[in-house]
């Protein structure tokens, strides 16, 4: 069985004078231990699908419709005393920015016992010494002084440690990740990454890495997907997709790397921004942006077919990869 | 071997903490701040330690004699040397009634301002984290309260529990009476404060963090938002202590204060008040400027207190 399941999740958010749909009909699976990267562009939903796994959304957004079966309980049923339980016990979260996320006025020891206290039944001796092993855990030197220092005293890239390691206090079954090193400086996102990858496959911990980029989820995780404007455009194993991506989004995203690009040339994005939630253009949404788009494209959603090793949501799949296929042979 | 040679680094006491910390170097900075603390300290001091150092206890009819009554101060023509500060109407000591009215004046204040922190921060916490139809609802209620002034509703309260309880009763619990009707009439003016703060802190991060750890609503206001959003309370405590002063002095010197057996310095203010125009002005004057000194010093700290804890009013 897998640890998380989600199936149809939607996701609305009610405005004044109308509802949009953030997620339109969501689903994967995540085996035990498994690392799933969740990539595409601002508002593409990557977040909003964090927070919904945790049932955390708050109004206007709500979940409409779908099942989120972690280990075989429904997160969007079960009620607060039971989520409660959920959350950082069993599922933990780790934010964008480490300056903010810790609370400025509570020590680190505070904040990790108060956690484990909040959990398990511990005296405040013990909590402190699984603190410290945690701490140790993460690299942070001499954990006990660090215990007595406010979040404001430490750097950004020992912050993250440290949220990393409250994330790890309870041994979750799964860390969601939203953008975790985004606001980190590189070499020290390069550790933070390492990190996380030691520390999901040495416990066995499920890992959904949100992200954009391209690189780091290439280098961190087994599984991706790949979201546009609140729905699952392709998915499949990261290898795969990175190397032989199949939805032009993808290839757009893959080939506006500045690495694809040779010195002296511009960059090649792709062209236009993604629709707002209110604006989502009937059939593939990202028909406007997309050259290959027919009327096919511009009038039905299209289906998620498995094609080659991947599943992709395209219309065009077939032809697109014949054209390529020629335009090879011709080369 | 002590302990203090066996950890070489010991931890500094919270003392030197606080004096250690910006709060304490900008307290040090500023003359005015320091000047205040002191002439505070002395006053809270002095008043708190009436039963020892007053001479007379103004509260036992048998050290007051009549025949004593309105002697002036000991510099002016006319007084006797035992009372420093001259006698009022009913030939108590000034000086003694000064230091027992200053300290009931100053535990009015101080337990009114704690009444109404309690509920403005419970109200304005509930309001601002909940939101919603409940706090339309708190805060439409705090507007009403505002509507009236403090002192329109201090009057009416005390003017109908006196009626209802007899003076004597009312007399006798004054100050509960005094604490309460103040304590209540000003809660808006937390929970406004508090739920601005609340509204602000409750998007940041760490709330999320902590709702994504499991913690309960309840946790996360109490442990987590409400420290981080002591600042204003800090400040408007200062300012609401003054103001308590005020009410209960208005009050007082309105007769709805405290009865003339145990003056607060409102009282004696007002009881003074009749002998002004017959040259007796000290019974009225010098409780009057241990107020004005009082409520002053107390608004000075406040307003040092608001530089410091509001990054954004930092001058140069």
């Amino acid at each position: 069985m897998s640890l998380l399941s989600v199936r149809d999740l939607t996701v609305k958010f009610a405005m004044r004078d109308q509802t949009v749909t953030a997620l339109n009909g969501i689903s994967f699976d995540l085996a035990k231990g498994e690392r799933l990267g969740i990539v595409g562009e601002s508002g593409a939903g990557k977040s909003i699908t964090g927070f919904s796994l945790m049932n955390l959304l708050s109004r206007p957004g709500y979940i409409d419709t779908g099942k989120i079966l972690f280990e075989g309980e429904d997160v969007v049923q079960m009620n607060d005393k039971r989520l409660r339980n959920l959350r950082g016990n069993r599922m933990a979260m780790i934010f964008q920015d480490p300056m903010v996320t810790l609370n400025p006025v509570l020590t680190i020891g505070q904040q990790m016992i108060e956690t484990l206290m909040a959990h398990r039944k511990l005296s405040h001796e013990e909590a402190r010494q699984i603190a410290i092993v945690k701490l140790r855990e993460v690299y942070i030197p001499s954990p006990e002084e660090r215990l007595e220092q406010y979040p404001h005293e430490l750097s950004g890239g020992m912050r993250q440690r440290i949220i990393i390691a409250i994330a790890l206090l309870l041994d979750p079954q799964l860390i969601i990740a939203d953008e975790p090193t985004t606001a980190l400086d590189v070499t020290i996102q390069a550790d933070i990454m390492e990190l996380m990858l030691e520390l999901c496959q040495s416990n066995q911990v499920g890992l959904i890495l949100i992200t954009h980029d391209l690189g780091v989820v290439s280098q961190m995780t087994e599984r991706t997907l790949v979201m546009y404007a609140g729905r699952i455009i392709e998915a499949g194993r990261t290898r795969e997709i990175i190397n032989d991506p199949q939805h032009p989004y993808t290839q757009g995203l893959i080939n506006a790397l500045p690495q694809q690009t040779l010195p002296g040339q511009r960059l090649k994005q792709i062209p236009g921004n993604m629709p707002g939630l209110a604006s989502i253009p009937a059939g593939c949404a990202f028909n406007p942006r997309c050259k290959y788009a027919t009327d096919l494209c511009r009038s039905r959603v299209p289906e998620i077919v498995h094609y080659g090793e991947v599943e992709v949501a395209c219309h065009e799949v077939q032809r697109l990869n014949s054209d390529e296929d020629r335009q090879e042979a011709r080369a | 071997m002590s302990t203090e040679t066996l950890n070489p680094k010991s931890e500094p006491s919270r003392w030197s903490k606080i004096w250690n910390s910006n709060m304490g170097y900008s307290f040090r900075r500023n003359p005015v701040a320091v000047v205040s603390m002191i002439v505070f300290l002395l006053i809270a001091i002095a008043s708190f330690l009436a039963p020892v150092i007053a001479p007379y206890d103004p509260y036992d009819p048998a050290q007051i004699d009549i025949m004593n009554s309105e002697y002036p101060p000991a510099w002016v023509s006319g007084s006797l040397p035992e009372f420093v500060l001259g006698t009022d109407d009913q030939g108590r000591d000034l000086w003694s009634t000064i230091l027992y009215g200053t300290r009931l004046s100053l535990l009015i204040g101080i337990c009114a301002v704690a009444l109404q922190a309690f509920l403005g921060i419970s109200i304005g916490l509930i309001a601002g984290y909940v939101g919603g139809r409940l706090d339309s609802l708190l805060m439409r209620l705090a507007d009403i309260q505002l509507s009236f002034s403090t002192l329109m509703v201090a009057i009416i309260f005390l003017a109908v529990t006196q009626a209802m309880f007899g003076t004597d009763t009312f007399n006798k619990y004054a100050v509960v009476f005094l604490i309460a009707v103040i304590g209540v009439a000003e809660w808006p003016q937390y929970a406004r404060t508090v739920r601005a703060t609340v509204l602000a802190e409750k998007k940041k991060e760490y709330v999320d963090s902590a709702r994504v750890l499991g913690f309960g609503p309840m946790r996360i206001m109490v442990r987590h938002i409400l420290p981080n959003s002591l600042s204003p309370i800090f400040v408007i405590s200062t300012v609401q202590v003054a103001n308590a002063i005020i009410s209960e002095a208005s009050l007082s010197f309105l007769g709805l204060g405290m009865p003339p057996s145990q003056p607060s310095l409102g009282s004696l203010i007002s009881s003074g008040f009749d002998y002004i125009f017959s040259g007796s002005w000290w019974i009225t004057a010098i409780p009057g400027v241990v107020l004005v000194v009082l409520v002053l010093v107390i608004n000075l700290l406040g307003d040092w207190m608001r530089d410091v804890l509001n990054p954004k009013l930092y001058k140069g």
